[in-house]
């Protein structure tokens, strides 16, 4: 039985995507050892944070409003509607709201990935000094 | 072959699968035996995923939950599914990227304590015991009805099985043994539903089915002709809630941020290679459990109809043989109240208490009588919910070899379960409590051994409260999802999406939390039962929903706390910034 090679602790191994502010604390740390892989700009996280806010924002709406609202608060006045056989409030609690879940996080998935490859942070980019969103240093699984 | 024998073939068959695969993936390191090496595709993690997660309740209860509550138990569909959202956007990627191997191991880093460390043992080991008695006691029932062996048998043989291959192939054993369990349960679980739609509507895929015309030409869809059905025998219509909204929206939280909470479904999501891997899985996972659970509403629908149609106002001498075989099992029970030898199905309780006492005696018509008083409404028959999924394959008129496949198929999802959940208690007290907090000297090896010897005394434990069911067991879903809504879930995601919440307000926050629910949820259900209504219930709050709360206060708590004590040291903040990108999770270090 072949198992690949691990490193003990991950923490070693996550300095690519440390930030560059605290240099000198981070000298103690053991995820701090790469000081010339820090060169992600604080700008750079910044706006890759806040768009991955923006993104969890949206999804969670939806994610509300498809169980909350469609599911309970509207679910009476959606019966009036039909789906095929099924009351509209009502499938939403039987059928809609779980593959409205479903289809939530595979955009959530898809649409980080877009959004960690603008900002050279996706998990296939080791080297950060050039954010290429195919990095060739693909890790097998 | 009788359905009996096919059984013990099929359990055995299956049996003798997951020990080779028990096998074939035994491990040698703690990095194996807590989150399997990190190297689980996450197609194949989705999958363990679901099996972990989908419990011998979902096999068997949730589809009898959903025919006799109609609507209102769609709470527990919306709750239970929604809650991967919340897994998938708010934690998984982030625990993944941290990079270690449990949850209380991330609470006691973040909030660099080890008094926070131990709090989140706790409250691991409590949520996963009350899930895991009713997980084995599920195998135990299987057993003895399908298998026609004692309860306790039954829960012994359980116990070996996840025995040998919890302990010997710990996560990896345990994921790869899930997938092939995830394989029996929803193949077991969609063959009687397939062939239910197609003798109700012509339509072989049930969640269609569910929405379609009957096929009896009466010209009116099932949904229609479910509520027609229910409102004549005097129960609310079938597609009509009768919560209240503030009641279901809480519930619907609760169980949301429960799932979320849940320590057995977080951890799978550390034993992905990638950060991206994590979404993806969590994506996965919840795509092959609505396989299931968007059956079970059609399975609750045909099944009621099906009872309604054909038992109401059948002479019990006439009756489907499927009704006898589970009267001989204790699931229903027939009292000829009015004395026609005609079994009258109406709303309302047939005997007090619920379930049947059989005195042992056969009466008239050849029923077992009972020794429960008679109550007044014009109901004569009790029917566990079970039954629903259980006694399908003989409404349905399906071969033998079905109901040996429902066997199997709730075997495996109750072992599945329980083999997720002892291997997050074994975890959380080998590295946890021992490498982490008391012995932090105990090398590799000795931590290996530890964590086998409490795999080892959390299945004997578990076994124990499978053969000694504590009274609560029905209150438990109602503990372990709001326990893990209100103590776990909040300082994990607070700890993401903050920098500022420190030990001291989540530790206040976590107790807090706990306090609140549990106490909430004794005081009704033990304490004082009888105020145990909407009238009594904080803002129409139910004891299931109180988990809400439980968390708003916590996560209350946890912010005014962390507002006026000190902020977290500096490498705990930068901590916090490194696991908010994905880069570097599973990147093999170059030294």
């Amino acid at each position: 039985m072949s198992r690949e090679p691990v490193p003990k602790n991950n923490n070693e191994t996550t300095s690519n995507g440390d930030t560059v502010y605290h240099h000198d604390e981070a000298e103690n740390l053991p995820g701090h050892s790469h000081h010339d892989d820090e060169v992600l700009s604080e700008a750079n996280l910044k706006s890759y944070w806040r768009a991955n806010v923006k993104v969890l924002i949206t999804l969670l709406s939806a994610w509300a409003f498809v169980s909350f609202v469609c599911g309970i608060i509207l679910g009476d006045w959606l019966d009036q509607f039909y789906l095929g056989g099924f009351p509209l409030g009502f499938w939403f609690t039987q059928q809609g709201a779980m593959l409205c879940f479903v289809v939530i996080i595979f955009i959530y998935h898809f649409w980080m990935l877009r959004i960690e490859r603008a900002h050279g942070v996706d998990d296939d980019s080791v080297n950060h000094d050039q954010p290429s969103p195919q990095s060739p240093q693909k890790r097998e699984a | 072959m009788d359905a009996q024998t096919l059984s013990y073939i099929f359990v055995g068959l299956s049996f003798a699968l997951y020990i080779g695969i028990a096998f074939w993936s035994r491990v040698g390191s703690t990095k194996d035996f807590y989150v399997a090496g990190g190297g689980i595709p996450p197609l194949i993690n989705g999958m363990a995923t679901a099996a972990d997660w989908m419990s011998a309740a979902s096999f068997l209860s949730v589809a009898g939950l959903l025919a006799f509550a109609g609507r209102d138990a769609a709470v527990y569909m919306i709750g239970w599914t929604g809650g991967y959202v919340l897994l998938a956007l708010l934690l998984a990627p982030y625990l993944r990227k941290f990079g270690r191997f449990t949850v209380p191991e991330f609470i006691g880093d973040r909030y660099y304590s080890d008094v926070a460390r131990v709090v989140a043992v706790i409250c691991l080991i409590f949520i996963s015991f009350t899930y895991i008695a009713g997980q084995m006691r599920g195998v135990g029932i299987v057993f003895s009805r399908f298998l026609e062996v004692d309860i306790n048998t039954g829960v012994v043989i359980g116990m070996g099985i996840v025995f040998f291959y919890a302990v010997m192939g710990g996560m990896k054993g345990i994921t790869y043994t899930q997938v092939a369990q995830y394989c029996v349960l929803i193949f077991a679980f969609l063959v009687p539903a397939v062939f239910l739609s197609i003798m109700w509507t012509g339509n072989p895929i049930p969640q269609f089915g569910f929405g379609d015309m009957l096929n009896d030409g009466s010209g009116l869809t099932v949904l229609q002709k479910l509520d027609q059905v229910t409102v004549e025998l005097g129960f609310t219509a079938y597609t009509q809630a009768t919560r209240s909204k503030i009641d279901s929206l809480a519930i619907v939280a609760a169980l949301m941020i429960g799932t979320a909470g849940l320590p057995h479904v977080i951890v799978r999501f550390f034993t992905v290679p990638k950060v991206s891997d994590a979404r993806k899985s969590a994506g996965y996972a919840l795509a092959f459990i609505c396989v299931m659970y968007t059956t079970i509403p059609a399975v609750a629908a045909f099944s009621r109809l099906n009872l309604s149609e054909s038992v109401n106002e059948v002479p019990y001498a006439e009756a489907p043989a499927w009704v006898g075989n589970w009267e001989n099992t204790g699931l229903i029970a027939w009292q000829d109240k009015n004395g026609d030898g005609i079994i009258q199905y109406r709303a309302g309780k047939a005997l007090d208490p619920v379930k049947p006492n059989f005195t042992g005696e056969r009466g008239k018509y050849g029923e077992r009588l009972v020794s429960n008083a008679l109550t007044a409404t014009p109901n004569e028959i009790y029917v566990d919910r079970d039954i629903m999924v259980m006694a399908n394959p003989e409404i349905a008129q399906l071969p033998n070899w079905v109901v040996a496949l429902i066997a199997a198929g709730a075997v495996a999802a109750a072992l599945s379960t329980a083999a997720g959940l002892l291997l997050v208690i074994s975890s959380s007290i080998a590295h946890d409590l021992m490498k982490r907090t008391f012995m932090p000297n105990i090398t590799d090896k000795q931590e290996l051994l530890s964590a086998r010897l409490a795999a080892v005394a959390a299945i004997l434990v578990a076994g124990w409260f499978g053969i000694n069911p504590p009274a609560f067991v029905a209150q438990t879903v109602a503990f372990a999802f709001g326990m893990a809504a209100a103590s776990l879930f909040p300082p994990i995601v607070m700890g993401i999406f903050s920098k500022r919440v420190n030990r001291q307000g989540a530790i206040a926050g976590m107790l807090t939390g706990l306090v609140l629910t549990v106490g909430y949820i004794v005081y009704f259900n033990f304490m004082e039962p009888g105020l145990n209504n909407a009238e009594h219930w904080w803002f129409g709050i139910s004891t299931t929903g109180i988990g809400t709360v439980g968390a708003a206060l916590n996560i209350l708590v946890t912010v005014i706390i962390s507002r006026l004590t000190a902020p977290p040291p500096q490498e705990v903040q930068d901590m916090v910034d490194d696991i908010r990108i994905p880069a570097g999770a599973g990147v093999a270090h170059h030294h």
